[in-house]
This record gives structure tokens, sequence and C-alpha cells, in this order.
């Protein structure tokens, strides 16, 4: 059983100064292989909380976190690091690209430090620009691509690295809904050609696109479903229709 | 290899930061560039000032030693000094005859005088009575002509060897050898003329000066007169014993009982270089304090620019961080910026400084050797990582979660 993600009874707590607010409250799950993952829930559900500690962001205050069999929940911060350059593909809401630096220097990022050779480095992010579409745009810079472009050198920044999972939180929260659907198409092929993905979103219709949906609630795990015919985005629906 | 990749990436990012606010770097650096440019006058200063001497005590041979009534060091009071009988000819003649260990003695005295050559005269030339060993005291050769002979020195014949400047003075293009020339109204023979040396210390030129018999200037100049005895050890050896040996003769001479101190000084280069050196020192350890001060006023302005650059960039450190950037490569980052923004400072600096320092030419020697340009670049880049790694260690600390929030 290929298990990517093991949590058992994590719980997070933050110090208010004047009370502790359980952000989550023993959640246990498991991660396999090739999933892709929706994690939904309103804001202040500890959604949030769930991303930071499965993306090595942060750790729990009790509990276990393995992670492809690594103890996570014990590391420091250099390992931690270590981690998400080698393992982890981060795509966000606001994008967060550097925004001095064209597509090609940010996808290249995390292959620095990794320790990729400058060409190496350079021919890789240029094929994961091509991946998702960008092959033309490798020289623009942030604010010369549109909110559906920045995303996806986003997602070429995530891919490059070919980690074990793409953790995407929000990632269609600041887009319209053709680009927005534009990138969930792009998590749907990406998957297909069996990446990891975990989204994590407080939109039905975004988690929707996903195989398998795990709702927080008050950090608690509320319900953990399969979805048998996940969502097609609109525009695809068409082409496939068509 | 991975530590080359983050240095780099390091550099890059110190670039782009200084270009995107090329205004700001400038500012930044102002100080830098005045503790730089101090630095850096300052040593050439110091390194001129150095070089000048060492030039000059070449005159002064290594294994010589001054019998003088005064001490070269500073100290003691000077009444004892004053008060000391004066240093005589028969002293020379003493030392002449019983001392053994040094290869040659000669008596020396020197005076200002009136000199001239037909119509034509020059004031204030420096007239030294020395004797036909004057030869093996200096490092100095004949340019024309002969030296005094052992005969002509002690007979004290009206014969001369001039200083460079002096013949040039007197006689312009002419050939002074075997002309007559005045001083103080007494007719002497020139028969030689020395090369070129120089000042001394930039303070009296070793051109101006016209060398006779010592017999025939205490003639001309009065015999109760103070006079100086070089002693010549031959080798820096036997430099302590001609001391010894000398100091024994002279305190013979004078009568000395074995209780009563020494009441003539017997001085040498090393007096010299190790005054002087102690006189750099000072003067060194207080411009470079003052100097020190100008950096370290420079230093607080970059650190509190790279206190602004982490606070203006915490999201881009969360994007680093959340990448997979360890500490070491955010830390490593700042450094380089705040380091590059010094060497930046650093390099203004010395553009600044290098007419500088030919301008202060004009009045002390200076000296700009690629030594000090590269310390100069060195210290500027020190100071730049020593003042930014408070604030790159804060930034390398940052939580990513929090950071990466940031706006």
């Amino acid at each position: 059983m290929a298990n990517i993600i093991k949590i058992r009874n994590i719980s997070k707590e933050y110090n208010m100064g004047v009370e502790i607010v359980h952000a989550l409250r023993d959640v246990s799950l498991d991660i396999d292989k090739n999933e892709h993952v929706a994690i939904m829930g309103p804001s202040g559900s500890g959604k949030s909380t769930l991303m930071n500690i499965l993306g090595c962001l942060d750790t729990p205050t009790k509990g276990l976190y393995e992670f492809n069999g690594l103890n996570v929940s014990k590391m420091n911060d250099n390992e931690l690091a270590r981690i998400r350059n080698k393992e982890i593909g981060f795509v966000f809401q606001t994008f967060n690209l550097l925004s001095r630096s064209d597509a090609l220097h940010n996808v290249e990022l995390p292959l620095i430090y990794a320790g990729v050779s400058s060409g190496e480095r350079k021919r890789r992010a240029k094929e994961a620009l091509e991946q998702v579409g960008l092959g033309d745009r490798v020289t623009h810079k942030p604010n010369e691509l549109s909110g559906g472009q920045r995303q996806r050198v986003a997602v070429a920044r995530a891919l490059v690295t070919r980690p074990s999972i793409i953790l995407a939180d929000e990632p269609t929260g600041n887009l319209d809904s053709k680009s927005g659907d534009d990138i969930l198409n792009l998590f749907r092929e990406l998957h297909e050609q069996g990446n990891t993905i975990i989204v994590v979103t407080h939109e039905k219709y975004v988690a929707e696109h996903s195989r398998r949906i795990i709702s927080i609630k008050d950090g608690l795990v509320e319900s953990d479903v399969e979805i048998e015919n996940s969502r097609v985005p609109n525009g695809m629906r068409e082409e496939l229709t068509a | 290899m991975l530590f080359f990749y983050e240095i780099r990436e390091g550099i890059r990012i110190a670039f782009q930061a200084i270009r995107a606010n090329k205004m700001r770097s400038v500012l930044t650096t102002v100080g830098v560039v005045i503790g730089i440019v101090s630095v850096t006058l300052m040593g050439t200063a110091l390194e001129g000032m150095n070089r000048a001497f060492d030039e000059s005590i070449e005159s002064i041979g290594a294994d010589v030693l001054y019998v003088e009534k005064f001490p070269w060091m500073g100290g003691g009071d000077w009444w004892t000094y004053r008060n000391r009988p004066d240093i005589r000819m028969e002293h020379a003649t003493a030392l002449e005859r019983y001392a053994t260990v040094p290869q040659a003695v000669s008596p020396s005295a020197m005076a200002m005088s009136r000199m001239s050559f037909r119509e034509r005269s020059v004031d204030g030339v420096y007239i030294s009575g020395t004797t036909h060993r004057y030869m093996e005291f200096t490092g100095t050769d004949l340019l024309y002509g002969r030296f005094m002979t052992q005969a002509e020195s002690e007979s004290g014949r009206p014969v001369t060897v001039l200083g460079s400047e002096v013949a040039e003075n007197l006689f312009n293009v002419e050939n002074p050898l075997g002309q007559t020339v005045k001083i103080n109204n007494q007719s002497f023979r020139v028969i030689g003329v020395l090369e070129r040396q120089g000042s001394f210390l930039g303070l009296f030129s070793l051109d101006n000066q016209a060398l006779i018999p010592m017999n025939r200037f205490l003639r001309m100049y009065g015999h109760r007169r103070n006079i100086t005895i070089e002693v010549k050890a031959g080798s820096l050896e036997l430099i302590e014993e001609t001391k010894e040996e000398i100091r024994g003769i002279m305190r013979r001479e004078r009568r000395l009982e074995p209780w009563e101190e020494d009441n003539f000084a017997i001085n040498q280069q090393e007096m010299l270089t190790s005054t002087f050196a102690g006189i750099s020192a000072v003067i060194g350890g207080v411009g470079f304090f003052i100097t020190g001060l100008a950096l370290f006023v420079g230093g607080i302005g970059i650190m509190n620019i790279t206190f602004v650059s982490v606070s203006e960039r915490t999201k881009e450190i969360g994007i680093r961080k959340s990448l997979g950037a360890p500490k070491r490569s955010i830390l490593l980052q700042f450094l380089m910026e705040s380091g590059f923004i010094c060497l930046l400072g650093g390099i203004i600096a010395i553009i600044i400084a290098y007419p500088l320092s030919l301008i202060i030419d004009q009045v002390i020697p200076t000296a700009m050797p690629v030594s000090i340009v590269i310390i100069a670049l060195i210290i500027s880049f020190t100071v730049g990582i020593v003042s930014g790694f408070m604030p790159a260690y804060r930034a390398s600390r940052l939580d990513p979660v929090e950071a990466i929030r940031h706006e």
C-alpha cells in the first residue's frame, strides 16, 4: 500500500495569550499515492492549519505525522525545508510569485534550493512551463501575465521538482470562473498523469472536482467520502459532449 | 555545490535589489563611502610617510653611531642635556686613536652660510665640516670629480665638494670642477659634486650642502664648537661592541667616575626608526579610531536599510521558505545584499579618494598601493556583512506561515 501521508491523532493549539485555541483536535487520516483529495471546510474550521501541517510549513502540537515513512512531526526547521523542497509542490491562492523575476526564474527557484545545476534547472523549468501551456511566456514577468497564467506558472513551479504531492490552497480563489476551471482542469490532467493532488478549499464546486472530499469542521474531520463521478470542469464537459 | 548555487542566487538577488532601489542604495552607502574615503586617505598618508621615512633613513647607515650631546630619542630633561659639555675634536682624535673595533671615525659639524661664485650667490647653504672618510659613511656617490684626500683633510686645505643643488644654483650649466667659490668670503676650490640625494624626512635638502675639511671648518667657525663624531662599526653585528668600546673611551676622556652617568649620547639609526614607528603608530591609531567611527555610523545605516529590506520582502522570504529555502540560504541572501551595497560604497569611495590623495600629495607625501585599495574593499564588504547580520539573521528565522501571509 503506497501510503504517502499518515496522520495519527494530531492536534494543534495556538496560545493566544488569554485563551488557548484548538485549531485541530485529534485528526487522523491517510492519503495514498495518486489520490486527488479535497479538504473542505468553512473559514475557521482548521483546514488552513491542516494544510500548513500537511505542507510541512508547521508542526503539530501533539500526534504523529509520517510523510513517505519519515516522522515529520519531530523534524527541525531545516529538515522541514528539505521535505518541502523535494516532496511538496505548493500552489497558493495569491500565486505567490516573485514579482521581479520572470516566469522561468520563478519556476527554477525550488531547483536552486535543491542544488540542481544551472543548465539542468533551465531545461526542467522550461519543460514544466510547456506542460502547463506557457512555453511561449518564459521571459514574461508576473505583472505581464493574466491571473490564470500566473497561477499556471505557480503550478509549473510546484511540478518542477517532481514532488510526491501537490498541495493547493484555494487555487481558484483569486481567479474568474473560466481561468479557475482551466486550473481545475490542469489538476485533473496532472492527476491522470499519476500525480497526487490535495486541494484545500471552502467551495463545494471546487471540491467536487476531486475524487475524495475530507470535510473539516471545528478542528475535527466531519466526513471523508469518495466520489464516484467527480465533476468535470464546465469547459471540459462541452468538449466531452461535443 | 548547493552552497555555490545559493551564493550565486544571493548575488543575483542582491543586484536585483540594488537596481530596484538605486537611489536608496546610493544614499545608504554615503556613510560607508565617507568611512572608506577616510580609511583610504589615512592609509595612503601613512604609507607615504613611511616611504618618505624609509628613503630618508637610508642616507644614515644602519651601522653608524653618532656621538653627540643630545640623544635622538626624546624623554629626559632638556636642561640636563643642554648643560652637558660639548663634544670636541679631541674626543674624535681619542676615538680614532684608541678604538679598535670600528671601521672608521669621522668628526662632523654643520653651519649655514652664504656661498658665491663670481656675481652669483646662494644663501642658507649647509656647510658641513668632515674628513676624507666621509664617503665610507654615506650611501651617496660622486657625480663628478673626486673627494678630498687625507692630506687635504688633515691640513684643512680650502677645497669643497658640492651638493647637486648648490652646484646647479651656482654654476647652472658651467663645469664647477676647478672653479673657485667663496664661502663666508673665503675662497675654496671645487673638487667634486655629489649625486642627487633628495631631502631628509622632507625637512632639509641633502643636496643643499657643501662639504669642506673639518680642520678648515673649525678655523672658520671656531674651535670651541659642539660637533658630532660619526663612528662606522663596519657591520650590524659589531654595533653593540663598538658602542661599548666608544662609550668606555668617552668616559675615560671625560674622566667620569663609575657612579656618574654618561654626559654624552651615542645615537643610532635604530633610535630614529623606533621613534618614528611610535609616532606613526599614534597617528595611525588616532586616525583609524576616527575613521572607525565613520565606518560604524555607516554600518548602522546599512543595518537600518537591511531591516527595511527584510520587512519589505517578508512575503518573498515566506515564498522562498515554502519552496524549501533553508535558513542559511535566506541569511546568505541578505548578507550578500548588505555586503554588496557596502562594496559598492567602497568602490565609490576609492574613486573619490584617489584624486584626493593626489591633492594631499602636494602637502605631505602619499602613496596608494594596490594593497590599500584591496584592504579598503575588504573592509567595506566586511562592514556590510557585519551590519547586515542582525537583520539577515532575523529574516532567516521568520516563520514561513506568517511570512507568506504578509502583504
